[in-house]
C-alpha cells in the first residue's frame, strides 16, 4: 500500500485520467471571450486567482476529508462544501465532475460505501485520495493541481499559447503550494469553519457561460 | 526452407485487416450504440439525419453529437432526422474530438446514460464525433460499432492514407460519389484501395444528395439489431 501511494498520486494527477475534465475550462472559456484572459500574463494572473478561491476550497475540503477518515457523514461534507458555492451553475458543475470522478477512480480503487452519487470536487477528490491511499497534504496539492491545469490547458488550445510556457508557469505558480500547505494545515479544523473563498466575477461568468449559443467547454 | 507467398502477402507484410464480429456484442438490455465519426464536411450529420428518418417509424433513437451544436443544428435533425430535440444531445469537447470519444469518454457515456434513463428504452443511440482528421476512432466502451464516413471531395487518395477510421471501422461509407467527376476524384480507386486495406470489412459508396434513403446504411445497422 505505502509503495503504492507515489503511482497513485501520479494517476490521480495525470491530466489523462479519463475523469472527463480535460472538456472544463474552469471559466477560461469565458474569461477568454471577456477579453480578461488573452495572453500568457493574464493567463497567470487567472491561474492564481483560481487557485486561491477555487482550489482553496477544493484543497481544504479534500484535505478534511482525508483527514476525517469517514467519521463524518459525506453528505454533511457536501452541504458545507455545496454551500460555499454561490453560482448554482457551478454546483452543477462541480457535482458533474465529482460524480465522474467517483465513477472513474471507484473502477481502479475501492470506494467506501455510503458516498453521495454526485458530490462537489473538493469532497470526491478527499474520497478517492484516501482510498488511493494518499494522505491529506497529497489531497490538497492535487485540488490545487487540478483547479489550475484545466484552465491553463484550455487557454493552450484556445489561444494557442506556447505551451511550454504554459508549463513552464504551472511549475513556478507559487499559490499551488501556498494554497496546498494552508489547506493542509486547516484539514484540524472544525468543517464548518473551512474556508470558502468565492470569485462574484467567476460565479456570473459561470451563469452567463452556461447560456451561451455555442461552447467549445463544457464550463 | 521459407514459406512458401505472394509479394506483398506474405506474413511481415499484411495490410492493417482484423477480423469481423460475427455477431452483435452483448448489450444487456440497453441501446445499440453507434459511432459515426469522419472528417469535418464529409456528411456525418446529413448520415445522421437520413438513418433516423428512415429508422423512426418503427425504432426508438437517439442522438449524441459531439460537434458545435446549435439551436440551427437542432432545428436540422428535428426537420430532415424526424427526431425530438429531447433526444439529441450535445455534448463539449473542449477542442479535443479525439479525447472525447477515445481517451477520455466521460462526458459521452454520460450523455448517452442520461438519453437512455430519460428517454429510454431505446433501440439505437447514434454517437457522432466531432469533425476531425483521419486519426480518429471511437473507444469500444462507448460504442459497440462504428461507421467512418469520407467523401470523395476529401480527395480520391484518403482511404489510401489508411488510419483507424478508414481501416477499422465497422463500416466505411464514402459519400457524395455524384461530385466525383467535379473534383477530380477517382472511385474506382477509391472503392479499390478502401476494400483492399480493410480486406472483408464493409464499404458503402453513395450520395445522400441523390439518395437520401441511405438504404445500404440502414440495412447494415437493421442487420445489427437482428
Amino acid at each position: 500500500m505505502v509503495l503504492m501511494a507515489p503511482v497513485a498520486l501520479l494517476v490521480l494527477a495525470d491530466g489523462r485520467f479519463p475523469t472527463g475534465a480535460h472538456a472544463h475550462s474552469g471559466g477560461l472559456e469565458q474569461a477568454v471571450d471577456d477579453g480578461r484572459v488573452h495572453d500568457l500574463g493574464s493567463l497567470v494572473t487567472f491561474l492564481d486567482g483560481r487557485v486561491r478561491t477555487a482550489g482553496r476550497t477544493d484543497a481544504a475540503f479534500a484535505a478534511w476529508v482525508v483527514r476525517d477518515a469517514g467519521s463524518t457523514p459525506l453528505a454533511v461534507v457536501d452541504r458545507e462544501a455545496r454551500a460555499r458555492c454561490a453560482s448554482p451553475t457551478l454546483r452543477d458543475v462541480g457535482a458533474r465532475l465529482g460524480r465522474q470522478l467517483l465513477r472513474t477512480a471507484g473502477r481502479v480503487w475501492p470506494l467506501p460505501p455510503a458516498v453521495p452519487a454526485a458530490p462537489q470536487p473538493g469532497v470526491a477528490l478527499g474520497v478517492v485520495a484516501r482510498a488511493a491511499g494518499l494522505d491529506h497534504a497529497d489531497a490538497a496539492l492535487l485540488a490545487c493541481w487540478h483547479v489550475a491545469t484545466g484552465p491553463a490547458t484550455a487557454a493552450v488550445r484556445l489561444l494557442g499559447l506556447d505551451p511550454v510556457a504554459v508549463h513552464g508557469s504551472l511549475a513556478t505558480l507559487p499559490a499551488l503550494t501556498e494554497v496546498a500547505a494552508a489547506a493542509a494545515a486547516e484539514a484540524q479544523r472544525p468543517l464548518a469553519e473551512l474556508p470558502g473563498p468565492t470569485a462574484t466575477l467567476m460565479d456570473i461568468a459561470a451563469e452567463h457561460h452556461r447560456t451561451r449559443e455555442i461552447r467549445l467547454f463544457a464550463s | 526452407m521459407p514459406p512458401d507467398h505472394e509479394p506483398g502477402r506474405g506474413p511481415h507484410d499484411h495490410p492493417h485487416r482484423h477480423p469481423q464480429a460475427a455477431t452483435p456484442p452483448p448489450r444487456a438490455g440497453r441501446a445499440l450504440r453507434i459511432g459515426v465519426g469522419g472528417p469535418v464536411g464529409s456528411g456525418k450529420t446529413a448520415l445522421i439525419a437520413c438513418v433516423c428518418r428512415a429508422l423512426a417509424h418503427d425504432l426508438r433513437l437517439g442522438v449524441v453529437t459531439n460537434d458545435i451544436y446549435t439551436t440551427e443544428d437542432a432545428d436540422f435533425l428535428r426537420r430532415h432526422g424526424v427526431l425530438p430535440e429531447a433526444r439529441i444531445r450535445a455534448v463539449e469537447t473542449g477542442c479535443c474530438p479525439h479525447t472525447a470519444i477515445r481517451d477520455d469518454i466521460a462526458a459521452n457515456v454520460d450523455a448517452v446514460e442520461a438519453l437512455e434513463a430519460e428517454e429510454g428504452p431505446l433501440d439505437l443511440v447514434l454517437v457522432e464525433s466531432g469533425g476531425d482528421n483521419l486519426t480518429a476512432i471511437f473507444s469500444t466502451a462507448l460504442v459497440d460499432r462504428q461507421i467512418f464516413v469520407v467523401d470523395v471531395a476529401g480527395g480520391d487518395k484518403v482511404p489510401r492514407k489508411g488510419g483507424p477510421g478508414v481501416t477499422r471501422a465497422d463500416l466505411l461509407v464514402i459519400n457524395k460519389v455524384d461530385l466525383a467527376p467535379m473534383v477530380g476524384a477517382d472511385l474506382t480507386v477509391m472503392e479499390g484501395d478502401a476494400r483492399r486495406i480493410r480486406g472483408a470489412l464493409p464499404v458503402v459508396a453513395l450520395s445522400l444528395r441523390e439518395d437520401p434513403s441511405a438504404a445500404p446504411v440502414v440495412a447494415w445497422i437493421r442487420s445489427l439489431l437482428g
